[in-house]
């Protein structure tokens, strides 16, 4: 062949091979820009998009009149975009990280587990800083070219504003960002309120509320260039604030129980025991004010306790660690619901109820002794007092256990004399129930304790658990056991689940194994005020639109009717009438005037295993319930007695012996139903007081 | 039948085609760099300012090489040819590093090059070779002649693998194949050089010749998770900027990937993505066509071509062209290895641009001087007998066919 057709035909071979590279390109461009164009635009979008999410302002949390009790107040936020870090190169990344710890008074360390363990959205920065100076927020905003991938943005956080210095930490609970897992479960339920910036109502009604406080995030979307400048804005949707939660926590209240329940632990603290030897350790407390005919709380308090703030933005590691340590003394644990303490003889007039119903009744006199023997062993009245034959009016007031150990026993001998037929009848356990012991209040904060009765089938249920602990101590006593202990392990592997008599005169005073919550006993006592109905407690009354609108009316929830036949529920009330005159709290009392305000009163120390006594009071009118109650604190009206008397003096205006209404802390004496109303230019102007209130 | 006249001249397609091509290539440059002010220093039309200077360099250069007399052009080759050699070694002695090879050299405040020149002269050497062979006694193409054309490649392609610079080397690689395919060199040594490039290759993968990072950058267009920061980060870029483009673009200076500057090197070695993204399916499509219509051209001037030198150093240009434009979108469109080579006529520069206006200017000197460009005149005789012979071919260029091989020759 010629070389010169050689080179020809191979200059077709040439063409046809540039024809087909550049077929191939043109079918590339085609699959890229046609076929998969979709995704690559949606990738596009991703990057060169960017959604800056504008968390809303969290819903207010206000008092019965309208008095902000939870708030907003904006924080500076510093965040670090991930996508751009990761485009730095090692040694610049790391000098950020070095430069904005510093600026943030953080760890460059902290910063990157901040990164590191961010569950949000890749594209979204990762907030490692908030509450953050003004100073160095803007320092970060007017100097991109140093905190490249930093964002400073600011942010509605928590404040507190503390009406009459109101601490109420256990009720209103805090916030915390969201977890992966809700994260997760808010995008499976299509939750848009929800992201992963969110902060997220973690206790108390902050948390049972969340969905109403929490509001709608919006979002801005912003074209962004590879260094995640912003080039300009491509349209928004405004974020939606969150509900006002009305309470019925009124905080002139609230403040007045908080100081008089501190005072009661701190003078209890400086009061010496005769019976330990020691000053009262007094080491938590509760005092509850309730609505008496709705159910309402219009005051909580609970020590030891602490400032909510330490959540906002939040909690440090040392922060934490002070919370949970031992002498802190556990301040997450609401002692008003949370707590379980044994109710001593507040519990008498539940039980006075209960024997009424089955039998027993106003002319019932019995043997106020000093000792009453049962089964071999002998219980105490208290102080060895002795007050001869009494009614039950007076058996009340006076506290006498002796007497209410004849009625358990009177009860025991009626129906339940077989300590093993864990069905046996018992109407005072079936009163307790009926009073709503035993079983949570349903009010609506999370994390409610529910007590406990110590009945037959308690009983038998903690000898099933524990016996073969106590059965191994019997058969194998370790070494250094104590003759007491192997007598006890001995017994209780045998017997332990027997109900003896002597169970049953302890349930009637109170004491054993019953755990009451302060609020349940709060209940109770309200429905003795009410003629018996058992409302579940609410601390919410309404939900009210960022524009003032009602969204819902949360109204009391009745839970249950205490069965009243007999009418004992009214004698139990004119019986405790007595108490603040003549009984055991009248010490307490004196110059009160209780022809105008109407209390009824029970107090109460319930001993505890290896602690000082808890000192309860529990007292009533027709309309509110007050209770306060401290642990290790002493006797009942000892070291309560003041408080409650300085909350119903608030209640009523009370000064000396006089009663000026005109002077309540709530205006018009009792809390308003109406709801305070919400104007368009933000203010928040409280209800009209009632006219009249119910006779006390 | 009528004498349509013609002047004889240039070749129109070629001129045109190369014309838009340099119009679109200035506007992508000017859309990749208008809103960068990290590039311009806040002047939106600097960079284009500075590429119509380079083009006007470029068409002056064309120009001049069209008007030389073609024997010129075989004197001043060798020339070209050391001076190139020169510039590349000049550029491992004081070149600037820029993206990890050292291929630039400062001239005056302009950087320069000498890669791109390089590749011009391999062609023109290696033409030239063949062509004082080829008119001389010899008429075959055999060992000596290729052990010559290949150490004249040979010496440029090992200064710029020095530097290191794949994707030059490559796209000699390519052209130099081209070249001595069509020079006519034996089957077997094409293929002992196909089977050596193989083996070549490989060893380098295999035998640790390149370190690892590079093997990653090399093939990070396959996973861009080999080289994420990198290769990979560019070759995903420039896919998702071309794959935003639509079949219609977002339209010039609106596409927002390259609003953003999300794809590195947008306005040189990524400059098709621009046209990817803002001009879609139809505009990209468009711009490989103009650059087809420039490698077709150059391979019919080869073909028409009436000498040994112009045949072989127009199919030299045409598969330089081809090939570099083939690796430079074929890398945008994420088919070929991330390698810095310009895009012929669009990518931003001066050394590349004016590399190929020269390419040009010679081709269109090949032209001038084949019959294809003579008047239709002079052809007729021709174009009689060749009708007679019924085939019926109306390009001049059969005057030089007939010219060079008798049919008596081929029987």
């Amino acid at each position: 062949m010629n070389r010169t057709d050689l080179s020809r035909l191979r200059l077709v071979v040439v063409r046809v091979l540039v024809f087909s590279l550049f077929a191939t390109l043109v079918a590339r461009l085609y699959y890229l820009q046609v076929v998969s164009g979709d995704s690559y635009r949606r990738a596009a979008a991703s990057q060169s998009l960017r959604e800056v999410l504008q968390q809303p302002e969290r819903g207010l949390i206000v008092d019965d009149q309208g008095r902000p009790l939870v708030a907003n107040r904006t924080a500076w936020v510093v965040s670090v975009d991930r996508t751009l870090l990761g485009r730095l190169s090692r040694h610049d990344r790391s000098v950020l990280l070095r430069r904005l710890a510093h600026a943030i008074h953080a760890s460059a360390h902290e910063i990157r587990h901040d990164l590191g363990t961010w569950n949000g959205s890749p594209y979204q920065p990762v907030p490692v800083a908030s509450d953050v100076r003004q100073a160095v927020a803007l320092r970060i905003l007017e100097q991109p070219e140093d905190y490249p991938a930093v964002v400073a943005q600011q942010q509605s956080i928590r404040a507190y504003p503390r009406p009459f210095g109101v601490n109420l930490a256990d009720i209103v609970g805090y916030l915390s960002p969201i977890t992966a897992g809700e994260l997760n479960r808010a995008k499976k339920d299509h939750d848009t309120s929800l992201d992963a910036e969110s902060t997220v109502g973690r206790a108390g009604i902050e948390e049972e509320y969340d969905r109403y406080l929490r509001g709608h995030p919006g979002y801005q979307r912003v074209a962004v260039d590879s260094m995640g400048r912003v080039l300009g804005q491509e349209g928004q949707v405004r974020s939606r604030p969150g509900d006002t939660l009305v309470t019925s926590i009124d905080a002139r209240v609230q403040s007045v129980a908080e100081t008089a329940l501190h005072n009661a632990i701190t003078t209890a603290r400086a009061t010496y025991d005769p019976v330990t030897h020691r000053n009262y350790r007094a080491d938590s407390g509760a005092a509850i004010v309730l609505q008496a005919q709705t159910g309402r709380v219009v005051a909580m308090a609970s020590e030891p306790t602490y400032n909510p703030n330490v959540w906002v933005g939040g909690i440090t590691k040392r922060q934490l660690a002070a919370l949970y340590a031992p002498q802190a003394g556990d301040p997450l644990l609401s002692r008003a619901y949370q707590g379980q303490f044994a109710p001593g003889s507040t519990w008498k007039p539940i039980m006075t109820v209960g024997a009424f119903n089955h039998g027993l009744g106003p002319s019932t006199r019995l043997d106020c002794s000093s000792g009453f023997q049962v089964g071999g062993r002998l219980f105490h009245n208290y102080e060895s007092e002795s007050y001869g034959m009494i009614d039950f009016a007076k058996a009340l007031q006076v506290s006498c256990d002796t007497f209410f150990y004849r009625v358990g026993y009177h009860f025991w001998q009626l129906f339940g004399q077989d300590p093993t037929n864990v069905n046996a009848r018992d109407p005072l356990v079936a009163e307790a129930q009926a009073f709503g012991f035993g079983r949570r209040t349903g009010i609506d904060v999370p994390g409610e304790s529910s007590g406990r009765i110590a009945d037959r089938h308690w009983k038998l249920a903690y000898w099933k658990s524990m016996k073969g602990y106590y059965c191994r101590i019997d058969r194998h006593p370790p070494a250094g056991a104590s003759a007491y202990l192997r007598l006890y392990a001995h017994e209780f592997c045998l017997e332990g689940s027997y109900y003896r008599a002597g169970d049953a005169v302890n349930f009637a005073i109170g004491q054993g194994d019953t755990l009451v919550t302060p609020l349940q006993l709060a209940r109770a006592y309200a429905a003795l005020a009410n003629g018996g109905t058992l409302y579940e407690p609410r601390i919410a009354k309404a939900i009210v639109s960022p524009d003032g609108r009602v969204v819902r009316h949360i109204a009391p929830k009745v839970q249950g009717h205490v069965a009243d036949p007999a009418h004992a529920i009214a004698y139990v009330d004119n019986a405790l009438l007595g108490t603040a005159e003549t009984g055991t709290m009248a010490w307490k009392m004196e110059g009160f005037p209780l022809d105008q305000v109407h209390i009824r009163s029970k107090t109460g120390s319930a001993e505890v295993y290896g602690k000082q006594s808890t000192s309860w009071v529990a007292s009533y009118d027709r309309n509110y319930v007050v209770l306060m109650m401290v642990t290790q604190g002493g006797t009942g009206s000892g070291t309560s007695g003041p408080g409650v008397r300085r909350i119903w003096e608030a209640l009523y205006g009370v000064h000396g012996d006089q009663v000026d209404r005109r002077d309540s802390v709530i205006p018009g004496v009792v809390e308003p139903d109406a709801l305070p109303s919400f104007e368009s230019d933000g203010s928040i102007l409280p209800p009209r007081p009632r006219t009249t209130g119910r006779t006390p | 039948m009528r004498t349509r006249l013609r002047t004889p001249g240039i070749d129109r397609v070629l001129m045109l085609a190369v014309l838009a091509l340099l119009v679109l290539g200035t506007l992508l440059v000017w859309s990749a760099t208008s809103h960068r002010t990290d590039l311009t220093g806040g002047d939106p039309t600097a960079y284009l300012r500075k590429q119509l200077v380079n083009v006007s360099i470029g068409l002056v250069l064309m120009v001049v090489v069209m008007a030389t007399d073609h024997r010129w052009v075989r004197i001043l080759a060798p020339l070209v040819y050391l001076a190139s050699i020169a510039g590349l070694v000049l550029v491992l002695a004081m070149g600037t590093t820029i993206n990890g090879s050292q291929s630039w050299i400062d001239v005056g405040g302009m950087s320069i090059q000498p890669s791109e020149f390089a590749k011009l002269a391999v062609v023109i050497g290696m033409a030239l070779l063949v062509a004082e062979r080829r008119e001389g006694r010899r008429h075959e193409v055999g060992g000596t002649e290729v052990g010559g054309m290949l150490l004249i490649a040979g010496v440029p392609a090992a200064l710029i693998m020095l530097q290191p610079d794949l994707g030059t080397l490559l796209v000699l690689s390519a052209t130099v194949f081209g070249v001595l395919a069509v020079a006519g060199a034996p089957r077997r040594w094409l293929a002992v050089l196909l089977a050596g490039g193989v083996v070549a290759s490989v060893a380098a993968f295999a035998g640790h010749v390149l370190k690892p990072y590079q093997v990653d950058r090399f093939l990070a267009f396959t996973n861009p998770d080999l080289d994420p920061r990198g290769a990979g980060y560019n070759t995903e870029q420039a896919r998702i900027a071309v794959g935003n483009g639509g079949l219609f673009g977002q339209g010039l200076f609106h596409g927002t990937q390259t609003r953003a500057g999300f794809v590195p090197e947008q306005h040189t070695d990524f400059i098709f993505t621009v046209a990817g993204e803002e001009l879609g399916l139809v505009g990209a499509a468009v711009l490989i066509g103009l650059l087809g219509l420039v490698i077709w051209r150059a391979l019919a001037i080869s073909a028409e071509s009436t000498d040994a030198f112009g045949r072989v150093a127009a199919a030299g240009i045409a598969c330089w062209l081809g090939f570099q434009a083939f690796q430079n979108i074929g890398m945008c469109l994420g088919i070929m290895p991330v390698t810095g080579v310009p895009l012929p006529f669009v990518s931003y520069g001066g050394s590349s641009m004016f590399a190929v206006m020269l390419a040009v200017g010679l081709l269109q000197n090949i032209h001038l001087r084949s019959a294809a460009s003579l008047p239709t005149r002079y052809a007729r005789p021709v174009r009689q007998s060749r009708a007679a012979g019924g085939t019926p071919i109306s390009r001049p260029a059969v005057l030089t066919r007939q010219a060079a091989g008798s049919p008596g020759a081929r029987t």
